[in-house]
């Protein structure tokens, strides 16, 4: 018999004062499609699962008065693709978010639970990275941000400290001529975990680069910002050898494991090549194609 | 640790039962309401048998804990005929051959239904897409797809 007990608290402040208390006894449960597998594997077995989804905060999707997107933790992938405006601004992190496994998945899953799972793969988390998205975290010492790229700590590791919870994430306002994609490499067409996954998010004006990040994940223990990669963009009309340095920043990059997905070579190989493909779908849709 | 007590409705009815605060809804609605008609296959989220809707959202139930049931609104494959009349998707599976074993088949009608109410009229493509999360282990999926594809045309029709 399982001794765990299930607490679904209505206020933030009572999921922390919960969740700090149980001292790394607890789990936190949005979706649930990482962490029920976990436990039925027998990976975890919480004295305390809290059930963060009747917590307004987490499972709302805003849009402040000073622009840009505030998206609970909490929201499934499925909410999050009916929202009216969302998908227009941010295309290329909705993708990322709608890739995550089926249809039942996306009922329930979040781009919370993906960040906070740690995997190097994830797929919402390049794309996140890429949006220059901003998480909010609290924990028994209050509130605090960090830019999402901080929040992997390794392969299931985070840097949120013990007793504290991720909140939202905060996505900035979008300039005119700007867009963002995200891609992954899998050798199917869907449910399969990425192989690579690259997210790009770009501002053009008159053709020329402005703005550029690109985020690259399942080739290194955490997912990386690929800074050098923004910075060969930024100030070119994306011709070949702009492009073909981003490419090769993402390639040098690159820290990954041989397995049975791919080899070091393979990953390393189709990093250059996500990011070119990637970014000429950014680049159409910040064009106003689509 | 004592069981918690659930009040949900399934199907349109009102029901409660106790649930272990660690079991999955997949395990309430099979072994503590009988309500067998949901399979399940993998038990971790990849193989869509134990698909239901919880207030309205498709979701596996194995990746559901029971108690998240409490105030909700459950459908299982038990309330898709009416009485004696069969869904339309429940006739076209059984017209045009859309199984072999049938465990996959409660929840490849589930998922047919979700993918219709938000799309009745979707392409193949569409179709292989939305039912991407249901696995038949007969590999009859060429047969489910045109099951779904007839029933879209008959309900379009009907409608």
């Amino acid at each position: 018999m399982t001794d765990i007990r299930y607490l679904a608290p209505r206020t933030l402040d009572e999921a922390v004062a919960a969740f700090a208390a149980a001292q790394g006894a607890a789990r936190i449960l949005a979706g649930g499609t990482d962490l029920l597998v976990q436990m039925r594997a027998g990976v975890v077995r919480p004295g305390l699962i809290v059930d963060i989804k009747k917590i307004g905060e987490m499972t709302e999707i805003v849009e402040p008065p000073e622009g840009g997107f505030r998206i609970g933790a909490a929201v499934a992938g499925a909410t999050l693709a009916e929202h009216p405006r969302f998908g227009k601004v941010w295309p290329g992190v909705l993708e990322a978010i709608n890739l995550i496994g089926s249809k039942q998945v996306q009922g329930r899953a979040s781009p919370g639970g993906n960040l906070c799972n740690g995997s190097p793969a994830g797929d919402s988390v390049p794309a996140m990275v890429a949006a220059g998205a901003v998480v909010t975290i609290q924990g028994p010492g209050g509130r605090r941000t960090l830019p999402v790229e901080a929040v992997p700590a390794g392969p299931h590791r985070t840097s949120l400290a013990p007793g504290e919870i991720l909140v939202s994430f905060t996505l900035p306002p979008r300039p005119a001529g700007s867009s963002d994609a995200y891609l992954r490499m899998i050798p199917r067409t869907e449910m399969d975990i990425a192989v690579v996954g690259l997210g790009a998010s770009l501002t053009l004006q008159g053709g020329v680069v402005t703005a550029a990040r690109i985020g690259l994940g399942a080739v290194a223990p955490t997912v990386l910002l690929v800074e050098e990669a923004g910075k060969a963009l930024i100030g070119s009309r994306l011709d070949d050898a702009a492009l073909e340095a981003a490419a090769a920043a993402c390639r040098a990059a690159c820290r990954p494991i041989d397995d049975k997905r791919g080899t070091i070579a393979y990953r390393t190989r189709v990093a250059g090549v996500l990011l070119k493909r990637t970014v000429a779908i950014a680049a159409a849709r910040a064009q106003g194609g689509n | 640790m004592a069981k918690t007590h659930i009040s949900t409705s399934i199907n349109g009815e009102p029901v409660e039962f106790l649930a272990d605060p660690g079991s999955s809804l997949l395990d309430a609605l099979r072994n503590t309401l009988g309500l067998t008609g949901t399979k399940e296959g993998c038990g971790t989220g990849d193989c869509g048998a134990c698909s239901v809707t919880v207030d309205g959202r498709l979701v596996c139930s194995c990746l559901v804990l029971a108690v998240e049931a409490e105030g909700a609104e459950i459908a299982t494959i038990e309330g898709m005929a009416q009485g004696e009349a069969l869904h339309p998707l429940q006739r076209k599976f059984l017209e045009m051959a859309a199984l072999q074993c049938g465990i996959c088949t409660p929840g490849v009608l589930i998922s047919a239904r979700a993918l219709l109410e938000k799309n009745p009229n979707p392409t193949e493509t569409e179709v292989r897409f939305g039912l991407a999360g249901n696995l038949c282990r007969c590999t009859g999926y060429d047969k489910i797809v045109r099951a779904v594809m007839e029933a879209a045309a008959e309900m379009r029709e009907t409608v």
